[in-house]
C-alpha cells in the first residue's frame, strides 16, 4: 500500500492507502471530513470540489495518491478564528443555499472563480459555475452571493 | 399583524441552520457511520422485464469479504410484506384500483431495469460491489413495453397478473352530461393533445439508509433520507412487518433535497433495516447517482387530450380532459393519487369554467415506479388548463391575458366552490395578473418584438396563471377519497427552566429553512430571542409523531400546529404570571413574552413564567408544574396559492436556442414569515419547471427497455448558465382558515414555470411542440413555421 501525505488544512496528514482511492474518498472516509460531498458518479456534479494547491478541483475526478505533497482546502478549512471565509458569510447573507449539499462544492468553486475573475458580471459567474448542480436555489441567490463576496473581497 | 418584531413574523431573517452547513457541518446520512458496519450493495436486473429461473449466490458468498447475500426468498421466509401504496382508487366501474404485490427483493420476476433482486452485505463498499456482479442470476427474457399508450393497447406484453391488460384503474370525476351539454352549445371548441415529459427528481443528496439493531434492548434504528420518518416507521412497521412501532426509530437527519422522491418507503432501506438485524450488525447502503437514475420514484409522465369549450366571447363554457398516467412497474407509496386527486381536482385553474370532466387511466409499464414530483399531479392539471387557455386566446385572437380576466373567479366568489370537489379559499387572481403585466412591461411588448424580429430572432410571451392545493390536507376529506392516513401535524414547545425553548415538529426541513422559520413564529409570539430557540425534527425517537413534508404543507399545517402549542403555552403562563402577580387570570394579558395586569404597572416576563414552571415553590396549587405543550392541527380545508408567471423568450430560429429574457412571478401565499425564504423557493421551483420545459427528458429506449439517460451526462439537469434571474414579488389574500393564514410556496414554481415558458416558445414560434424544448424541437419548428409562411 502506497503512502500519501499531504497538508490538509493546514495540518500534515499521512496514511497507507489502496491506490485506487479517491481523493474525495480519502478525505470522507480517511480524514472524516464530511462536509466533502459526493453526488454523481461521472463528474458532473460539483459537490465534491475542494481545492488543491489554490485551484478547485473536483476531489472525485483524482486520485489520493496524485494529491501526493499537495496543499488541499476543505470547507472545513475556510473560517478563521471561528470568522467564516466573505465566500460563505455572503451565502449566508444572500440566502444562497437550501438544502446545503452542493453548498461545500459551490463555495470552494466561487472562491476559484473569484480568484480568476475579481470583477465577475452576472453571465461570467453563470458561466464559471457551470460545473456545479445545485437542484434547490435555481441558482438565482447563489449568483448574488458570488456577485457580493466579490465586491467584498474588493475585486 | 402588528409591524415586523426583530427576527420575527415577516423579516427575512437569515438562516439559523446555514452555520453548520456552510462550514461543513452538516450531517447528511453518508456523514453518519457506526461502530462495525458493514456495506451493502444491491444486485439490479439488467432487464427491464424478464422471468429469473434460478439465482446463484454461491460465488458470491465466497468472495472476500462477503458477510451474507439475500435474496427475495430469504425475506418472504422471514415474513417481510412488501411494499405499500397508501391510497386506493377506485374505478368508474366501481372496483378498487389494481394492487399486484411489490415485493422488496424480487419474486420470480422482474420488471424494470434496476429492479431490486438482491442484497451483498460486506466489509467493505468495495467487496460488497464487486461481489454483487458476482450472483449469477438466471432470467429468461420477455418483451418490454416502456410507454403507457403502448402498455394499455391490447397485446400489450403482461407485466403483473394481477392487473389484466397492465391497467391499475380507469377513473372519472366532474360531471360528463353537464359537460357535454355544455360541448353542445359551445361556438368553439379548442382541442390540445399534451404530453407531460416524464421527469427524475434527483435531489442532490442520493438516498441511502444505515439501519442498526440493538439486541438488549430489541430496537431497530434506522437512519434514512427521509421527508417523513414518521410515515416510514409507520409503514415500516404495521405494513411490511420490519418491527413493532415502538421497536423501530426512525432518524431522518440533515437530509439533502427531496422534491418528493424522499417521501416514499422504498425496497432499499426496508432490506437494509431487515438485514442489520439478521446479520447483527449495522448496515449502510448509499446509492449511486446511475441507481438514482435507476430506482428513485420518476414524476410526471402524462398524454394528455384536453377540449376547452368557448362562447363566442371567450367564455369558457366546459373543459373536457382525458388522460393516460405512467405509473410505473409497480405502485410507489402515494403513486394512485398522483393523477387523480392531486391533479384532476385542479383543472378548473383560476377559472368560472363552467362544467368539467375528466377521466384518468393508469397502467404499470416497465419502468421505475412513478409517484410525487414537486408539484406532484398539479403542474399537470396547470399545464393542460394554461396551454389550453392559451391555444383558445390565439384561436379566437383574444389577448392571453384578456381571455384570463374574462373568465376568473373574481374576488368577492369565495369561497368557490369548483365543479371538481375543490372549495378555493381565498384569492384576487386579476391583481397578481396586473402586477405581473406591469412587471414584464406588457406594453412594450410589441415593440419588444419588433426589434427582435429585426435582428432576425422570434420574441414570444407566455403566462401561466396556476393554481394549487396546498396545506395538505383535512384528515376525514382525504379518508372518504381513499387516503390510507390522516393529514394534520404536531407540533411540541418545549421550555427549558432557563427559558430557552425546544421545538419538536413532525414536519421535516430539506432546505426549506423550519429551523429558521418556525424559530420566527415562536420568537414573534413569546418574545425569547432567535438564538434561544432550537427546533428539532426528523427523530421518531424524540419528536411526536407527524405526517412530514411534501404538498407545500409545512408552515400551513405544521405551523399551525406551532400556533396551537404557543396558544398553550400562553393559556398555563397566565395562570402562572397571575399568581406571581396576585392578579386574576382574566385581568392577565400577554404580549411578547411579557405578562401584565391591565391598568397596573405589573408585569413579568416568559421566563420568570418558565422558571416558576419548573422551580414551582411559589405556584399556583392546582397547576402542574412544568412549561411544555403539544397540539396537533388537522386543517379545515386546503389552501389555494395561485398567481401569474410571465415568461419572455427569444428563440434563434437558426439554431433553435431558446434565450429566456424576463421572468415574472407574482405569487398570492397568503401572509408570509420570512420573504427571504420564500423568494428562494420560487426561484427553485421556476428552475425545476424550466428545467422540465427545456432540458430534462427521461428516456426508455422502446425496444429494450433500457434507461438511455440515467447519468447527468445524458439527463440535462439545469446549469447556471442555462437559467435566467427571476423577477419575483407577492400579493397577499391571506389564507381564512389557519391561524397564520399562510398557504405555502414551495411548489408554486414548479407548477407555474412549464406552461409560462411553453406557451412563450409556442407564441414565438407560431406552431405548438412538446417539452422538452430542445433546440433540435424548436429549430424544426422554426424552419416548418417558415415553409409554411413562405407558401
Ligand atoms: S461527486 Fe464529484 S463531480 Fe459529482
Ligand atoms: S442547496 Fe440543495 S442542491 Fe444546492
Amino acid at each position: 500500500m502506497p503512502t500519501v501525505t499531504m497538508t490538509v488544512n493546514g495540518k500534515q496528514v499521512s496514511a497507507d492507502i489502496d491506490p485506487r482511492t479517491l481523493l474525495a474518498d480519502f478525505i470522507r472516509v480517511n480524514l472524516d471530513l464530511t462536509g466533502t460531498h459526493i453526488g454523481c458518479d461521472t463528474s458532473q456534479c460539483g459537490a465534491c470540489t475542494i481545492l488543491v494547491n489554490g485551484d478547485a478541483v473536483k476531489s472525485c475526478t483524482m486520485l489520493a495518491v496524485q494529491a501526493d505533497g499537495a496543499e488541499v482546502t476543505t470547507i472545513e478549512g475556510l473560517a478563521e478564528n471561528g470568522e467564516m471565509h466573505p465566500m460563505q458569510a455572503a451565502f449566508k447573507e444572500h440566502h444562497g443555499l437550501q438544502c446545503g449539499f452542493c453548498t461545500p462544492g459551490m463555495v470552494m468553486s466561487a472562491i476559484d472563480l473569484v480568484k480568476r475573475h475579481p470583477n465577475p458580471d452576472e453571465a461570467t459567474i453563470r458561466e464559471e459555475l457551470d460545473g456545479n448542480i445545485c437542484r434547490c436555489t435555481g441558482y438565482h441567490n447563489i449568483v448574488k452571493a458570488v456577485k457580493a463576496a466579490a465586491d467584498a473581497t474588493g475585486g | 399583524m402588528s409591524e415586523t418584531r426583530e427576527n420575527g413574523i415577516g423579516a427575512a431573517v437569515r438562516r439559523k441552520e446555514d452555520n453548520r452547513f456552510l462550514t461543513g457541518e452538516g450531517r447528511y446520512l453518508d456523514d453518519i457511520n457506526l461502530h462495525n458496519q458493514a456495506y451493502a450493495c444491491f444486485v439490479r436486473s439488467p432487464h427491464a422485464h424478464a422471468r429469473i429461473n434460478g439465482i446463484d449466490k454461491s460465488e458470491a458468498e465466497s468472495a472476500e469479504g462477503v458477510i451474507a447475500v439475500f435474496t427475495g426468498e430469504d425475506l418472504a421466509a422471514d415474513g417481510i410484506g412488501g411494499l405499500i401504496c397508501g391510497w386506493g382508487i377506485t374505478s368508474k366501474n366501481g372496483e378498487p384500483h389494481k394492487a399486484p404485490p411489490h415485493p422488496a427483493l424480487a419474486q420470480g420476476k422482474v420488471r424494470y431495469v434496476g429492479d431490486h433482486v438482491a442484497i451483498v452485505i460486506a466489509e467493505t463498499p468495495e467487496q460488497a460491489k464487486s461481489a454483487a456482479d458476482l450472483v449469477d442470476v438466471d432470467y429468461e427474457e420477455l418483451p418490454p413495453v416502456v410507454n403507457i399508450a403502448d402498455a394499455l393497447a391490447p397485446g400489450a406484453p403482461q407485466i403483473h397478473d394481477e392487473a389484466p391488460g397492465n391497467e391499475c384503474y380507469d377513473w372519472e370525476i366532474g360531471d360528463k352530461a353537464a359537460t357535454d351539454e355544455a360541448f353542445a352549445k359551445a361556438s368553439h371548441v379548442t382541442r390540445l393533445e399534451i404530453v407531460n415529459n416524464r421527469l427524475v427528481p434527483n435531489p442532490m443528496e442520493p438516498r441511502a439508509a444505515l439501519a442498526d439493531y440493538d439486541p438488549g434492548t430489541d430496537m431497530l434504528t434506522l437512519y434514512t433520507t427521509s421527508q417523513n420518518p414518521h410515515v416510514a416507521r409507520l409503514i415500516l412497521s404495521a405494513f411490511v412487518g420490519l418491527a413493532p412501532e415502538h421497536k423501530l426509530r426512525v432518524i431522518a437527519p440533515d437530509v439533502g433535497g427531496g422534491f418528493g422522491s424522499k417521501i416514499f418507503v422504498y425496497a432499499e432501506e426496508t432490506v437494509v433495516a431487515w438485514a442489520a438485524r439478521k446479520i447483527r450488525r449495522p448496515v449502510k447502503w448509499t446509492c449511486e447517482r446511475t441507481e438514482a437514475f435507476l430506482c428513485d420514484a420518476h414524476g410526471r409522465d402524462h398524454v394528455t387530450t384536453a377540449e376547452l369549450a368557448l362562447d363566442d366571447e371567450g367564455h369558457f363554457l366546459g373543459l373536457r380532459v382525458s388522460t393516460k398516467a405512467n405509473l410505473g412497474a409497480y405502485l410507489s407509496t402515494f403513486s394512485t393519487a398522483v393523477p387523480t386527486y392531486l391533479y384532476a381536482t385542479l383543472l378548473n385553474g383560476q377559472y368560472k369554467m363552467g362544467a368539467i370532466y375528466a377521466e384518468v387511466q393508469a397502467g404499470f409499464t416497465n419502468t421505475a415506479p412513478v409517484d410525487a414530483y414537486r408539484g406532484a399531479g398539479r403542474p399537470e392539471a396547470t399545464y393542460v388548463v394554461e396551454r389550453i387557455v392559451e391555444r383558445a386566446a390565439r384561436d379566437l385572437n383574444i389577448p392571453p391575458e384578456e381571455i384570463r380576466k374574462r373568465n376568473f373567479i373574481p374576488p368577492d366568489a369565495f369561497p368557490y366552490e369548483t365543479p371538481v370537489i375543490m372549495t378555493y379559499d381565498s384569492g384576487n387572481y386579476q391583481l397578481a395578473m396586473d402586477k405581473a403585466n406591469e412587471l414584464i412591461d406588457r406594453a412594450g411588448f410589441p415593440a419588444r418584438r419588433a426589434e427582435s424580429e429585426a435582428r432576425g430572432k422570434l420574441r414570444g410571451l407566455g403566462y401561466a396563471a396556476y393554481i394549487e392545493a396546498c396545506g395538505i390536507a383535512p384528515s376525514a376529506a382525504v379518508g372518504s377519497l381513499g387516503a390510507g392516513v390522516g393529514l394534520w401535524e404536531s407540533a411540541q414547545v418545549r421550555f427549558n427552566p432557563t427559558g430557552s425553548v425546544t421545538i419538536h415538529t413532525g414536519s421535516h426541513s430539506h432546505g426549506q429553512g423550519h429551523e429558521t422559520t418556525f424559530a420566527q413564529i415562536v420568537s414573534d409570539r413569546l418574545g425569547i430571542p432567535i438564538e434561544n430557540i432550537d427546533v428539532i425534527h426528523g427523530d421518531t425517537g424524540t419528536v411526536p409523531f407527524g405526517m412530514g413534508t411534501y404538498g407545500s404543507r409545512s408552515l400551513a399545517v405544521g405551523g399551525s400546529a406551532l400556533m396551537k402549542a404557543v396558544d398553550k403555552i400562553v393559556e398555563k403562563g397566565k395562570k402562572i404570571a397571575a399568581h406571581l402577580m396576585e392578579a386574576a387570570v382574566e385581568d392577565v394579558e400577554h404580549n411578547n413574552g411579557v405578562f401584565s395586569v391591565a391598568g397596573t404597572d405589573k408585569q413579568v416576563t416568559m421566563a420568570e413564567v418558565a422558571f416558576a414552571a419548573y422551580v414551582p415553590h411559589n405556584y399556583p396549587e392546582d397547576l402542574e408544574p412544568g412549561l411544555d405543550e403539544t397540539a396537533f392541527y388537522d386543517p379545515l380545508n386546503f389552501t389555494f396559492p395561485a398567481g401569474t408567471h410571465i415568461a419572455e423568450v427569444e428563440v434563434d430560429p437558426q439554431t433553435g436556442k431558446v434565450d429566456i429574457v424576463n421572468w415574472v412571478a407574482v405569487d398570492d401565499f397568503g401572509n408570509i414569515i420570512n420573504p427571504m425564504i420564500v423568494e428562494g423557493q420560487v426561484h427553485g421551483g421556476i428552475a425545476q419547471g424550466i428545467g422540465q420545459a427545456l432540458l430534462e427528458n427521461t428516456v426508455y429506449d422502446a425496444e429494450t427497455g433500457q434507461l438511455l439517460t440515467a447519468s447527468y451526462m445524458d439527463y440535462t439537469m439545469p446549469r447556471a448558465d442555462d437559467l435566467p434571474s427571476f423577477n419575483v414579488e407577492t400579493t397577499n389574500t391571506p389564507c381564512p382558515h389557519n391561524p397564520l393564514g399562510v398557504k405555502g410556496c414551495g411548489e408554486a414554481g414548479a407548477i407555474a414555470a412549464p406552461a409560462a415558458l411553453m406557451n412563450a416558445i409556442t407564441d414565438a414560434l407560431g406552431v405548438e411542440i412538446d417539452m422538452p424544448a430542445t433546440p433540435e424541437k424548436v429549430w424544426r419548428a422554426a424552419q416548418s413555421a417558415q415553409a409554411r409562411a413562405a407558401e
